[in-house]
């Protein structure tokens, strides 16, 4: 029993750790619910299946797709697999045999699909998946990919830089707080950044280390940057909670974040978004959540037959302090 | 016989009361502390050739600052683990639910603080302090009920904290980051007190009552006895249960005291990320220090070291810049490195050679 609990527990922290990227804090997953379908009145059942609800980030995704989904009229068979790919292999199945229009769900681990979906695939039920992909080499068994890139996402901070020092004459010395090592958001987003800025010599990446998406281990590691360099000019944080932590060492050492030390992170929660708008952050690369007005509209499309791109990308934005003050009164997350 | 025995046991542990070998030198590195000490400060001067200024310390506005405080100030919330944690280890029991612990003393501290009307009074702060430290404390006795009455080994019984603590916590900060915004609260992690960092001075008191209590008084020797033998020492009348309950509370309430640096230093506290993996490193500052996972012998300033040493390993880290792929294997190889000077056969063997070298050289 014992062993089985902290199976579970483990699994959902190993799963947590790899979604921290966007978002911060697990919690205790909630209840699967599930019940039956009917689907002779024309309308749209999708069947969803959600990894849990172990972050901020991941609750307003979950109720985003909710509430996109009766907006659009689609009726939704929401599934919470609590961080475990037998109670989703087991509500995809479910739904299957409920014979939905459509599938939609966030895999909780990238391996290990496709028998699963090889059934979706024979009884002529689509599949989207969300958020993250499979390792399938077998394209043809789900209809497309929605969720974020985050590589663009280091690309687009990357980008920011470049046009904020585009007059400054000498070396820009930039340090960089990255996620939890062999994360693919911490490699991804490292790597967008160094694409876009690696070419230009007058960007001088000082130190990178992992942060661990946390905001305490941001601040130990700004701790010691600041330490053994004096100069920074710019940190670029892989998230909102490492940025926080590092403002605070920041300020600790006497200097002024977002003046003395430019900061650019990726996520923009609240709390990061409030940190935006009182100018400690300065720019914030968005990987949002809300996933469910465009993944309501490709169920429709893909229901209807259409054709549609194997990859989407999550609508996202980017903030400036200006921008974070007016988005800031009804930020969800 | 037995008892001359002990005693010469006892002094060979004591190292640097060992009567053996005139030679001032080869006592030093005898000493069970000469190893961890020399590689604390290999780790410091390898880190000066990185960072010219990196011994230096400056008053500035009457706060110390530098390199050496910063190690001192991240470094306290891990040695006060470790110092808990090496209680309970002196009775021959291991306590994997102080990162729990952590996190939940900051949760609960955070979340009562957030619900005061002014966050920034300090009788408020003291109440939510205060209530964390007790909340520790009955975890404390819970992981010592289940070890010493209920009699589960030490590694299961608080296992069960370990998973259900990081719940506990979330479930006290709703899943969410929670954040305050409290002047004295921020203080117990970043504040200064006649220009040193508070959590310093926190740490070092408790380092010193810890020290006092079980050095000047019978306690560390009794603790000693029961981790030796529970058994025996029942039979010999001390009162073994009770010692143990005392080792784990104690260790909750260090880890307690952690919990609250470790939330104040963002003024935040994160149930999830909160003191993740502490227990590992607070067990590794222990064994560093030489004190055995067996139980009957401690050395508080062993820990002390231990604990100085990994927080010292992670700013050279980041300091001399080691690429994040190699992190973990370089802090293994210095650990293992470590280990091996300290072992007794594996240093016999260099002790043996090293004359012949000398002869040949």
């Amino acid at each position: 029993m014992l062993r089985k609990v902290s199976a579970v527990v483990l699994g959902g922290v190993l799963v947590a750790a790899a979604l921290a990227a966007c978002g911060g804090q697990e919690r205790g997953g909630g209840s699967g619910t599930g019940s039956g379908a009917g689907k002779d009145d024309g309308q749209i059942v999708m069947g969803f299946s959600q990894v849990g609800a172990e972050s901020g980030w991941r609750t307003a995704n979950t109720k985003s797709i909710q509430e996109s989904a009766e907006a659009a009229g689609i009726k939704l068979q929401f599934s919470d697999a609590q961080q475990k790919q037998e109670n989703q292999i087991k509500a995809i199945r479910s739904f299957i045999s409920q014979k939905v229009d459509i599938i939609a769900f966030s895999p909780v681990v990238e391996s290990g699909w496709d028998t699963v979906l090889k059934e979706a695939k024979d009884a002529g039920i689509p599949v989207i998946l969300t958020d993250r992909a499979v390792d399938s080499p077998d394209k043809t068994l789900y209809k497309t990919f929605i969720g974020s890139d985050f590589v663009v996402e280091g690309q687009k901070a990357g980008e920011w830089v470049k046009q904020e020092f585009a007059s400054a004459s000498g070396p820009v010395n930039m340090v960089e707080l990255q996620g939890n090592t062999g994360a693919a958001p911490a490699i991804d987003r490292k790597e967008g950044f160094a694409s876009v800025i690696g070419s230009d010599p007058k960007f001088k990446m000082l130190a990178s280390q992992p942060g661990d998406f946390t905001r305490v281990k941001g601040k130990e590691v700004m701790e010691a940057f600041l330490r053994a360099n004096p100069d920074i000019d710019l940190l670029y944080a892989h998230n909102d909670d490492m940025g926080l932590g590092a403002i605070e060492a920041i300020e600790a050492a006497g200097k002024k974040p977002g003046t003395d030390i430019k900061i650019v992170t990726v996520d923009a929660v609240k709390d990061g978004m409030q940190a935006l708008a009182d100018g400690k952050i300065n720019f914030i690369v968005e990987c949002s959540p809300l996933l469910g007005p465009q993944l309501m509209d490709l169920a429709k499309k893909v229901v209807a037959g259409e054709t549609v791109p194997e990859r989407v990308l999550t609508e996202e934005t980017t903030f400036t302090q200006e921008q974070a003050k007016s988005a800031l009164p009804d930020r969800k997350y | 016989m037995a008892v001359a025995l002990a005693r010469r046991q006892m002094e060979r542990w004591r190292g640097s009361r060992e009567p053996r070998g005139s030679d001032g030198m080869s006592n030093l590195v005898r000493h069970r502390l000469f190893w961890p000490v020399a590689m604390l400060l290999l780790l410091l001067v390898g880190n000066l050739a990185f960072t010219p200024g990196f011994f230096a310390i400056e008053l500035r506005d009457g706060h110390l600052f530098g390199a050496l405080i910063d190690i001192l100030r991240q470094g306290a919330p891990l040695m006060l683990v470790a110092l808990g944690m090496t209680l309970v280890i002196a009775t021959g029991g291991i306590d994997l639910s102080v990162g729990a612990v952590v996190a939940i003393s900051g949760a609960l501290a955070c979340q009562q603080i957030s619900q005061l009307g002014d966050q920034g009074a300090v009788g408020g702060v003291l109440v939510a302090v205060a209530l964390a430290l007790l909340l520790c404390a009955g975890l404390g006795l819970w992981n010592g009920f289940l070890v010493g009455v209920v009699g589960i080994q030490p590694i299961i019984a608080t296992l069960i904290l370990m998973i259900a603590g990081r719940g506990v916590a979330q479930l006290i900060t709703g899943g969410q980051i929670i954040n305050v915004n409290s002047p004295p609260y921020k203080a117990i992690a970043t504040g200064f007190l006649l220009a040193v960092p508070v959590p310093v001075i926190i740490a070092a008191a408790l380092v010193a009552v810890v020290a006092l209590v079980t050095r000047r008084s019978a306690f560390g020797m009794l603790l000693e006895s029961v981790g030796g033998n529970a058994g025996a020492s029942r039979l010999a009348g001390i009162r073994s249960r009770q010692l143990i309950i005392i080792a784990y509370v104690a260790c909750a309430v260090c880890a307690g005291v952690a919990g609250l640096m470790v939330s104040s230093t963002v003024s935040s506290a994160d149930g999830n990320n909160a003191g993740l993996l502490i227990e590992l490193d607070a067990i590794l500052a222990v064994v560093i220090g030489g004190t055995s996972l067996l139980g009957g012998r401690f050395s508080i300033a062993g820990t002390v070291v231990g604990a100085l040493l990994i927080k010292t390993l992670d700013t050279t880290i980041y300091t001399i810049g080691i690429p994040p792929e190699v992190t973990l294997l370089f802090k293994a190889v210095v650990v293992v490195v470590l280990c091996l000077v300290q072992a007794p056969a594996f240093r016999a063997r260099f002790a043996r050679r090293r004359p012949t070298a000398e002869v040949s050289a």
